[in-house]
């Protein structure tokens, strides 16, 4: 989940010589994920479900297709942003470690 | 805070807007699962560790103060004022922001303290740390209280659940993932609650002036129902209730803009510790300061859809005209997601605000936790235990204060009236302890004595002109009476603590050092790796474009 402390969930981080990306746990995929979630189903109600009721409340504007439209950009742009600037994590930052001197972690 | 009752506000949501609002909560969740998996001590629980990015806790910043309050509130008083209520945002919110991130953050974030009360203790000693925590940690729990009356209140009116049961599954969601994964899953969840937010309310505001026919048809439809007053902010008259122009002007400038702001943003634990929660003294300072950015914008898409709501619901505007179509301003956000919302759009309207109603009462609450273990308990109950004790004492306190906020709400199910009060006296703490800071920061003189005389003094002078104003003896009302009480607070605070010092024995300079300017070294109070940040990084600068904006934002909506 955060962005930089990560280093303990090894099944889901790369190591890639001795350091980590966050991967999914990073806040960015999951913001990314929900919202383009949302999208998705924005856009397909708006094919599929556009008629008079929807018209009369938005002013003839199909609100749902185009605000999914939005969502599903929004997703890609921060799954790029995640790609690009992915969060890295050195194997040996004692943030991350659960067992070794935490009073001290991150001070 | 009244709403309509019964069947005025509820939303006709189906299948696929429930299955849009679990899809939130099944996140929401998971954050809570995914973020106890690192939380190993009582730093991480409490304050994540100190590690998070700045542009996850400068959003969480925003979104921790982004509650019922706010939203429904806020466009309420568009509906009712108009474009005046900017200046809760552009006066009193964002320059002291920015101050906090300038001028305060380097004491906060260097002298290493894991509270706003616990500075209190260094700097002042037990007195003034006793008054400040005590009345920090029972605000929260009534304030949280009052956060779950709302977000239950709401529930029932969009959704048609009996109060109990939403108040019960609210709370329930809000204490599984604070208790689960501490500071850290409330933040993470802020920062996605504010994506949420947007994702609700930025369609909302884009349909509705479609609907009213652009800008241009919002700012005709205003002017044609005569109410020209609500398309200029300044001086705001109708919101501070004070009638001459020039003494409103001030009123809003020095009232909320300088005293009631500043004591809400610089000392509120609850916003403090988002920044203290950053890996470093940059990210720190710069908390606030990019929190500032997003904050300048939120009233275009809070304020507009409480005026295009004054235009365009039926009964909103029946309301403004002088009409009793039992409604209140602040149904108006929820009867324009009603007129407007497809479903769909609908389901993540819903998500929004109930991400919104938990975001107010999750940092209550993971504030309360802090203050209680390390200040109460820590400090006058249990000294010297090992780490994890104050990691169970934490986890418990989440629990227990959890079940008194649904108590509290309870309370203000039946006394709606005893909680407005009772909110008005907490904001009346606020006043004073901006004094109490920021003469104790600049000032090596004052003295422990002073610290806590202040406070109470400045304290009892707000609750003093309140209870004039209540009563009728001075001629003022509404918001202008906070203003005014929140002043005669600050003034105070401030010649107290003065005279006292003088009479007083101050604190040896050793003890002082991290604490007040004169006597901190800068390697403390500053970022020695600074210098090579690029200039999105510098808190400084950022400050500076931020209040550029925001002059041009007022400039504009003058």
């Amino acid at each position: 989940m955060s962005t930089a402390h990560n280093g303990q969930d090894a099944g889901q981080a790369q190591a890639t010589g001795g350091k980590h990306t966050a991967g999914a746990y990073d806040v960015r995929t999951v913001i990314g994920g929900l919202i383009g979630f949302y999208g998705v189903v924005l856009v397909v109600l708006g094919i599929v479900d556009y008629g008079e009721a929807e018209a009369a409340k938005t002013g003839d504007w199909n609100a749902n297709l185009w605000v999914g439209i939005g969502m599903l950009v929004f997703a890609l742009v921060f799954a790029a942003w995640t790609k690009l600037r992915p969060v890295v994590l050195a194997d040996g930052e004692a943030v991350e470690d659960p067992t070794g001197g935490a009073d001290s972690a991150g001070r | 805070m009244v709403l309509a009752a019964d069947e005025t506000l509820r939303l006709d949501a189906n299948f696929i807007d429930y299955a849009l609002v679990a899809a939130y909560f099944a996140v929401v969740l998971l954050i809570g699962f995914a973020a106890r998996r690192r939380v190993s001590d009582s730093l991480d629980f409490f304050l994540s560790g100190r590690s998070l990015p700045a542009w996850v806790t400068g959003l969480a910043f925003i979104s921790a103060n982004l509650g019922a309050v706010e939203i429904i509130g806020m466009s309420a008083n568009g509906a009712q004022f108009g474009m005046a209520t900017f200046h809760y945002f552009w006066i009193g919110a964002v320059p002291a922001m920015l101050f906090l991130g300038v001028v305060m953050m380097p004491f906060y974030y260097g002298s290493k303290v894991r509270s706003v009360p616990e500075f209190m203790r260094r700097r002042f000693g037990t007195g003034a740390h006793l008054v400040n925590a005590l009345s920090f940690a029972l605000a929260q729990v009534l304030i949280a209280g009052i956060n779950l009356y709302l977000l239950a209140t709401i529930v029932n009116a969009l959704l048609g659940w009996p109060q109990w049961i939403s108040l019960i599954v609210a709370a329930a969601v809000v204490l599984s993932y604070i208790t689960l994964g501490g500071l850290s899953a409330a933040i993470y969840n802020e920062v996605l609650q504010f994506f949420v937010i947007v994702a609700a309310l930025l369609p909302l505001t884009l349909i509705g002036l479609h609907r009213v026919g652009g800008v241009g048809g919002l700012i005709d439809s205003i002017r044609d129902s005569g109410n020209e007053n609500d398309l200029s902010s300044w001086p705001g008259s109708d919101l501070s209730s004070i009638d001459n122009p020039v003494l409103s002007v001030i009123g809003i400038v020095f009232g909320l803009g300088f005293v009631l702001s500043f004591g809400y943003w610089t000392t509120n634990f609850v916003e403090v510790q988002r920044a203290m929660a950053t890996k470093s003294m940059s990210a720190a300072r710069s908390t606030p300061i990019i929190g500032s950015f997003p904050k300048m914008f939120i009233p275009f898409i809070v304020i507009v859809p409480g005026m295009i709501a004054a235009v365009l619901v039926n009964e909103t505007r029946d309301l403004k005209a002088g009409g009793d179509p039992g409604v209140t301003y602040n149904d108006s956000i929820l009867l324009l997601i009603r007129d407007v919302l497809p479903n769909g759009l609908l389901g993540v309207a819903i998500a929004g605000l109930l991400a919104s109603f938990m975001a107010g009462m999750a940092a209550n609450i993971s504030a309360f936790n802090t203050v209680f273990s390390y200040d109460l308990w820590q400090q006058y109950v249990k000294k010297d235990r090992p780490d994890d004790y104050y990691l169970k004492v934490g986890r418990v306190a989440t629990v227990g204060a959890t079940v008194v906020a649904i108590f509290t709400a309870l309370i203000a199910a039946n006394f709606d009236n005893l909680m407005d009060y009772l909110q008005t006296l907490f904001g009346f703490f606020n006043a004073p302890l901006f004094a109490t800071f920021i003469l104790g920061m600049f000032w090596k003189r004052m003295t422990a004595t002073a610290g806590w005389t202040g406070l109470v003094s400045g304290t009892l002078a707000a609750v003093l002109v309140w209870s004039l104003s209540e009563t009728g003896v001075i001629g003022l009302e509404g918001q202008g009476a906070s203003f005014v009480a929140a002043g005669a607070a600050f003034v105070v605070d401030i010649v107290v603590s003065v005279a006292v010092s003088m009479v007083t024995a101050p604190k040896p300079v050793s003890e002082l050092a991290g604490l007040v300017y004169s006597e901190t070294p800068k390697e403390v109070r500053t970022d020695p790796d600074a210098h090579k940040l690029p200039w999105y990084q510098s808190p400084t600068k950022l400050a500076g474009i931020s209040l550029v904006l925001v002059i041009v934002l007022n400039l504009i909506f003058r």
